[in-house]
């Protein structure tokens, strides 16, 4: 009898038939696709287990979306407990909300809290570059605006292929116009990020969104649904046929060449609609009409209704009927599945639900009640009057497979680490350093990325006290008492080929130190971890030194992980990316007033270098550019170093005593030097004699080495003795390197070269516009 | 000259802001009787010589690699320009 009425209902939705609980029930031979859904035969035997019988299609549905890599973190689960374990009570301190949610949030003072994350949208950019990258900006955007923040800010990091390489254009052109077309839509600023351009990433680009968002205290919201009889809320955009399984299909398995797909794997995003979507619930949060909220993104409706469930009261029981769809021929599993954008979910008070509905319609939102809350424990979704789903929503959004994955030392690495750059050869005669000083201004990674920066806004909302190129973004949270948060990302796959655990705690102490030079104190990290494939037991080993190396670091910092993302099988072919661990920091400042710029904007400032240098070329950019040579051990770093230079910095720039403030990475001294030169065309006269003596090293060392913990500051010269009183007060080593001269319009470096600023200039802005097309601004 | 139109529209599952921005203000214009709009694009290539089979082959390799982003679109029509000389020629007869 059911099957009959299951027979008429399918007529209707195109389908042969109904594929219902108790349908399931009753046939328990029957074949599914679940491999084709990308789940393992001991997975969909478990799901047998759980359920006591076969699942509905739209159950394996859900299942195999959120049971992916990318929605279960299945491989790094066991990994990422350790964010968790190493924590002291002065991390939490500041901590609101921590990991798990669907952002962290921070107190950053005055009634103040801020929310950031970064996220991966690697697989879709490549495919479409131009909307996987700005949808990525419109997912990180939702899982800030769902935390009861209004988004303030952007930041992108990006890897691309060989710079050289026919298809690269493709890939930047199609990213950084999507991420512009996106962001300066939305009306939110771009402060900044990274660029990179290395032939690992030639067929996986990583396309790593951020996105900074501030709210008052109280207006802190979190993705739960509680109270049995609150009404669960879709609202947004309406549910449409893209990007069906494109977490599961597109995150949880590499590319295969050729082969059409059925379905269009990749989503639209629509920067308007999504501008709404955050005014109106901002407008519902400040009318106090939601008890609970999430984002749809990556496993849309599945993800969301299992996620909330799993976190409040356990039960909720939804009509799949009531979801307002663009295309009406859409199965219940594909509803479930679609990753359309620009979707809410609420959990609303039956009584407040009127003045949700009002608020909604007055800013033209479409929104339809799908059910409500319940304590039953399960999760039930009805189709066309029958149950469709009935499950445990904490089986399919928490007690998911968790794999301990083989992890095996890659032997090639003693090999690799042995090869040290200090074997290759340096340059002696100043004509040589010149040379290959102009070498790497002018190599891809080094080069001005204003090719890219100057596509994005980054001044709109009228608070960016700092944006590219400077070390870190900046922006003034409180407009009365300039309150600010800085914001850095950083990561240098270099060092983590050569050494995982120390490339983590190099670019958690970059990211560190780029917030600190802007004289902000940081206060917590979001981290996007990207790597190959975790069925690589070495990529696994990768993952694992990481993880080890960055919770370390953070805890030896004292500052927490507040949330992020893992993403895995980042390879083209057999072959992994370099282990890219991408770590934001964020760092509070009292009155962005008292920012430190990294350019140079006065004459006869003395200029100090922070930090000791020694021979440490190993990984870095010269013996790349120059010798095309990757190989040895990266850069020491010391934290606790780090720490003391922080404090230094903070306290240098409350008092007023530096007025630049540069931190020195990849390409070490002489890409500082020249970057500080070029920002505003203030010239130099440096001499290294202090830096080589000291350290018993050559003047091409002192310029090329990477080393750890240094910043170059300028010091007007009435600060100069109160600046290296503070200095030896915190024993950090001090040394003056020179002299800016705003007349001589180039960069002395006695006993090497003289380059005039045009020429610097000249070089460094000429590898993106020659490969890709002039630059907007120039 | 003979000229060739290729029609490009996106994907019928995927997300088109443009048209769902111009369905709106038809709406709101009081156009009640329309629901829906989707908003695709039209290439016009005048060619000089003959419309051969070679040619043909090379438009469709056009329209699908640089006219249209299959990932995102369909070519959903390619107008070669045959039917009107015929026509014409009937009723000139």
């Amino acid at each position: 009898m059911t099957i009959e009425t299951t027979a008429t209902t399918a007529a209707e939705s195109s389908k042969p038939v109904l594929d219902t609980v108790e349908v399931a029930a009753a046939t328990p031979e029957k074949e599914q696709p679940y491999g084709a859904l990308g789940l393992k035969p001991d997975e969909y035997e478990r799901i047998r287990n759980i359920l006591g019988r076969r699942p509905t299609s739209a159950e394996l549905a859900m299942y195999s979306v959120m049971w992916s890599e990318h929605c279960s973190y299945k491989s790094s689960k066991v990994y990422l407990k350790q964010f968790g374990k190493k924590v002291t009570p002065e991390m939490k301190q500041h901590l609101m909300v921590g990991m798990g949610e669907n952002a962290g949030v921070l107190d950053i003072g005055e009634g103040w809290a801020v929310t950031f994350k970064i996220e991966s949208h690697n697989h879709p950019s490549y495919i479409e570059p131009f909307q996987g990258a700005a949808t990525g900006v419109g997912g990180i955007v939702r899982d800030i605006i769902s935390m009861g923040a209004r988004p303030v800010a952007v930041m992108d990091a990006l890897r691309f292929g060989d710079i050289s390489h026919p298809d690269t254009a493709r890939v930047v052109h199609g990213v950084v116009s999507g991420i512009s077309f996106y962001g300066n839509c939305l009306g939110l600023p771009n402060i900044g990020g990274e660029t990179w351009f290395d032939s690992v990433y030639q067929a996986n680009p990583l396309v790593n969104a951020l996105a900074v968002g501030v709210l008052r205290h109280e207006d802190l919201h979190l993705a739960n649904a509680k109270g049995a009889g609150n009404k669960v809320v879709l609202f947004g955009a309406r549910t449409g046929g893209d990007g069906i399984g494109g977490a599961s299909i597109l995150a949880s398995d590499t590319f295969a060449e050729g082969g059409p797909t059925k379905r269009p794997a990749v989503q639209v995003g629509d920067p308007f609609a999504e501008k709404v979507l955050i005014e109106c619930c901002l407008e519902l949060f400040q009318g106090d009409l939601v008890e609970g909220i999430q984002d749809l993104g990556a496993a849309g409706i599945s993800c969301a209704t299992s996620e909330l469930a799993s976190n409040g009261d356990g039960g909720m029981a939804i009509v799949l009927d009531d979801v307002l769809l663009r295309d009406p021929t859409l199965t219940p599993e594909e509803i479930l599945m679609s990753e359309s954008q620009e979707r809410m979910m609420a959990i609303v008070r039956p009584e407040k639900l009127e003045g949700f509905l009002k608020v909604v319609e007055k800013w033209d939102v479409e929104t339809s009640v799908l059910g409500e809350v319940t304590d039953s424990g399960r999760l039930s979704i009805m189709w066309h009057g029958q149950e469709i789903v009935n499950v445990d929503p904490r089986t399919v959004a928490i007690d998911g497979p968790v794999y301990e994955r083989p992890v095996a030392y890659p032997t090639w690495i003693d090999a690799l680490q042995a090869d040290t750059a200090a074997r290759l050869e340096r340059p002696a005669t100043p004509d040589e350093i010149r040379e290959q000083f102009l070498k790497l201004v002018g190599s891809a990674n080094q080069a001005d990325a204003a090719w890219v920066t100057n596509q994005y806004d980054s001044y709109v909302l009228g608070n960016t006290a700092l944006g590219a190129p400077d070390d870190a973004g900046m922006i003034r949270v409180d407009e009365e008492s300039g309150l600010g948060v800085s914001v850095a990302t950083d990561a240098n796959g270099r060092y983590s080929y050569l050494d995982p655990r120390q490339g983590a705690k190099l670019a958690l102490a970059e990211a560190y130190r780029n917030v600190a030079v802007t004289g902000a104190k940081p206060m917590g990290v979001s981290d996007c971890l990207n790597f190959g494939s975790p069925e690589n037991p070495e990529v696994m080993w990768q993952f694992s030194e990481t993880v080890e190396g960055l919770s370390d670091g953070c805890l030896e910092l004292g500052i927490p992980v507040t949330g992020g993302n893992v993403s895995f099988y980042n390879q083209t072919g057999d072959v992994p990316i370099h282990p890219t661990p991408v770590i934001a920091v964020l760092g509070v400042i009292d009155d962005v007033a008292r920012r430190l710029p990294s350019g140079w904007q006065d004459d006869g400032h003395n200029i100090y270098l922070l930090g000791d240098t020694a021979l440490e070329l190993d990984g870095s950019a010269w013996a790349g550019t120059v010798h095309d040579h990757l190989g040895g051990r990266p850069p020491a770093v010391s934290l606790e170093g780090e720490k003391v230079l922080a404090e230094l910095l903070a306290a240098a720039a409350l008092e007023g005593l530096v007025d630049s403030a540069h931190d020195l990475s990849d390409g070490g001294l002489a890409i500082a030097l020249a970057e500080a030169v070029s920002r505003f065309g203030v010239g130099a006269r440096v001499f290294l004699g202090e830096v080589t003596g000291d350290a018993g090293i050559d003047v091409a060392t002192a310029l090329f080495s990477e080393s750890a913990g240094r910043v170059i500051v300028t010091v007007p010269r009435e600060d100069d003795v109160k600046f290296r009183g503070l200095c030896e007060g915190r024993g950090y080593p001090v040394r003056r390197i020179g002299v800016t001269d705003a007349s001589s319009n180039s960069l002395e470096v006695q006993d090497a070269f003289t380059v005039s600023i045009d020429e610097l200039r000249g070089v460094n802005r000429a590898p993106l516009a020659d490969a890709f097309g002039p630059v907007v601004g120039y | 000259m003979p000229t060739i139109v290729v029609d490009v529209m996106p994907k019928a599952e995927l997300l088109d802001p443009q048209g769902k921005a111009v369905a709106g203000a038809l709406s709101r214009t009081g156009h009640a009787a329309i629901s829906s709009v989707r908003i695709g694009k039209r290439f016009e290539l005048t060619v000089d010589g003959p419309v051969d089979d070679e040619l043909r082959a090379s438009v469709q390799q056009i329209a699908d690699e640089i006219l249209s982003n299959s990932v995102i679109e369909d070519v959903v029509n390619i107008d070669f320009g045959d039917a009107e000389p015929a026509a014409d020629a009937s009723t000139e007869a």
